[in-house]
């Protein structure tokens, strides 16, 4: 079955339908995500780019865990929390810094930044700097999916603090209302920016809004990739049969602040640490040791492959070519007389 | 190609149905667009023909059916999304600004985002302060959209069907008195340019921009000025995003005089950027006046019937105001 042995019969479906070099490079995206971060978090304090960026460092277990089971042409709509949902649909870290860096050879030509980074080839429709911008066009994308007579889905990422946005409310009913195959994918990391989900939800739960759209709303351990991928694939599976939306909660949590500004005034250091211990990556790696699917000398490995790749990334990036100032209007509209 | 004579709201739809005709990617979506046949009756009964998957009500949600539109067109369709009045374009600011208008900058030139939003809008049915506005200067204010005002039954078809086509996203201002006019129309498919005004009138004395209702009324009042031995030109802006300079300022290096009439409320309207345009441009030299606008007042459309025609530039006024522009009485 895998380089190491053979699973378990009674094991969940999760390590099943999965090859171990499948899992194996699941994690290794999620070292990816976290080193990926780590290295833009280090290259900002170093001074080597500018601006601003949100960090998802611990919820690398939604990121991957949901992308899994995707084609490349099913769609995602990303965040601007979003790195983890473009390494997990499959874009290049070496581009994504390229983009960091603000380089021609980045992602979005150096005219997007952290916060739109998106791999157009793999299916990715975006980033987005608006909270909730990404909903109504995920059903957009799922509406021309069910035209066109396809079926793939559309992937929709959002945060709790996206939840309450209108765009919300009028994305899930039109997605329901038009039974599209979307797959509504809220990572409740608790916070809002700074305001909690207690202070800002009248219900304790993002799923428990479903409801309201017909549609199932499901809660599963966002730092559990398993449990994320199982649920994930029932919503997909649900969705590519034209049986409609499904809102899927990853309950998770964001170990670091929201953004640079964020001075973790509105949290306790008991909680971070509470949530630290409860890292979706070595959770992971212990759940395919247990099941012998991988090694601790692989593991190592994957984590060394991973981290070799990002100092090559952010190298990559650092020599890569600077947009021309002449060109700033470029892109603007599609054909430049305009 | 044989040409008769159809109502404004009548060419729209030719439009639609032609564009539909041609590309199964394109489809129709908005409130009461349906059996209803839209809230100014301009889709009629395209339902019948085409089918609620292609004539599509939506939810009032304008927000969501914004993003929609912007979705759909990220993943290879062309929709052509109808709000019932160009005032809700204010619910849906965020998707129509922060998203169609962006998506291809900020994703470095790798997606269009080919849609086009159709706005009934302008006073004059006595519908009051939230379903009378002119908002096309807010959206023209906009990099990465692009802003058409056509005045006539035969502008609005050949401009729609261009619109449709164009890979980017377009914004339709329809003045709402505008879907009852007749005026002769081709009958084939045929494209008019986004980009380039027209000279619905030539002459020498003052040069007249217009946009939408206005171009008619600026025509009425050069017919009267006329008679006064007062030629007017008038230009009929038609899109005003990307703004054709160039006819303007050649028509003002021939008549020396320029005017803007508009219904969109004048501070910070259209009328001010062409101003600034030939004051920037070598016409400025050939000016023998002030320039003048003639917009919309500082106030939100009334509902009085007096009151709402004086909101906006009414002919007795563009008469005035341009008799004394080229007589000197500023």
């Amino acid at each position: 079955m895998n380089a190491v042995g053979k699973i378990k019969p009674n094991a969940r479906p999760f390590y099943q339908k999965y090859t171990a070099s499948q899992l194996k490079d699941a994690l290794r995206k999620m070292y990816l995500i976290r080193r990926f971060e780590e290295g833009a978090e280090e290259a900002y304090m170093r001074g080597l780019i500018h601006g601003t960026m949100h960090l998802s460092i611990g919820q690398e277990g939604s990121a991957v865990g949901a992308t899994m089971a995707l084609r490349n042409t099913d769609y995602i709509t990303s965040t601007h929390r979003g790195h983890g949902h473009c390494i997990g649909k499959g874009a290049d870290p070496k581009l994504m810094f390229a983009e960091f860096f603000g380089k021609e050879e980045g992602y979005c030509r150096g005219r997007g930044g952290s916060m739109h980074i998106a791999d157009v080839s793999t299916g990715n429709l975006g980033a987005n700097g608006i909270v909730g911008g990404g909903l109504p066009i995920a059903v957009g994308a799922a509406l021309a999916i069910k035209k066109q007579k396809r079926d793939d889905v559309a992937m929709c990422f959002f945060g709790d603090g996206a939840s309450n946005e209108g765009a919300f409310h009028e994305a899930l009913n039109m997605a329901s209302v038009w039974k599209l195959p979307v797959v509504f994918v809220c990572e409740n990391n608790k916070y809002g920016m700074s305001v909690s989900t207690e202070r800002s939800m009248a219900v304790a739960n993002v799923a428990d809004r479903a409801a309201a759209y017909a549609m199932p709303g499901v809660i599963v351990d966002g730092n559990a990739i398993a449990d994320v991928e199982e649920a994930i694939a029932e919503a997909i599976a649900r969705a590519r049969r034209g049986e409609g939306p499904t809102l899927v909660e990853c309950k998770t949590y964001r170990t670091r602040g929201h953004s640079r500004s964020d001075r973790n005034r509105y949290r306790t250091k008991e909680e971070i640490e509470e949530w630290k211990a409860r890292d979706p990556i070595p959770h992971f790696e212990a759940e395919l040791m247990a099941h012998g699917l991988a090694t601790a000398a692989e593991v190592t490995a994957i984590r060394e492959s991973a981290e070799a790749e990002i100092a090559a990334g952010i190298e990559f990036a650092r020599l890569g070519t600077d947009p021309n100032p002449s060109e700033v209007t470029r892109d603007v509209y599609s054909n430049e007389a305009a | 190609m044989s040409v008769r004579e159809l109502t404004y709201a009548q060419a729209i739809q030719e439009a639609l149905a032609q564009a539909m005709d041609a590309d199964p990617s394109v489809f129709l979506m908005g409130e009461d667009i349906g059996v209803y046949g839209g809230a100014f009756q301009v889709t009629g009964d395209l339902v019948h023909r085409y089918g609620e998957d292609r004539v599509m009500d939506a939810p009032i949600s304008e927000l969501g059916q914004a993003g929609v539109a912007v979705g759909a067109a990220l993943a290879g369709c062309r929709p052509v999304l109808e709000f019932q009045f160009s005032d809700f374009a204010t619910l849906a600011m965020e998707q129509i600004v922060n998203q169609a208008a962006k998506l291809r900058f900020m994703l470095g030139g790798k997606v269009n985002v080919p849609l086009v939003m159709r706005f009934p809008a302008g006073s004059g049915t006595g519908a009051a302060a939230q379903h009378s506005q002119s908002l096309d200067a807010w959206l023209a204010h906009v990099p990465g959209l692009k802003v058409i005002q056509p005045s006539t039954p035969a502008d609005v078809k050949g401009m729609l069907l261009a619109a449709i086509d164009d890979p980017d996203p377009v914004m339709v201002f329809e003045h709402k008195l505008l879907y009852k006019m007749k005026g002769e129309v081709p009958e084939e498919p045929y494209r008019i340019p986004i980009g380039k005004a027209h000279v619905a009138r030539e002459g020498r004395d003052v040069t007249v921009v217009a946009t939408s209702i206005m171009v008619h009324k600026s025509l009425e009042a050069a017919a009267t000025l006329a008679s006064e031995g007062i030629d007017v030109e008038v230009i009929d802006l038609r899109t005003l995003r990307p703004i054709d300079t160039a006819t303007i300022i050649d028509s003002v290096k021939k008549t020396s005089r320029l005017a803007c009439v508009y219904e969109g409320v004048k501070t910070l309207g259209i009328g001010a950027e062409i101003s600034a345009r030939i004051a920037e441009s070598e016409a400025f030299d050939y000016l023998d006046a002030p320039i003048l606008r003639l917009g919309g007042a500082e106030s939100p459309i009334p509902y009085n019937p007096e009151l709402e025609k004086a909101a906006v530039p009414q002919v007795p006024g563009i008469i005035e105001g341009l008799r004394n522009l080229v007589r000197g009485r500023m």
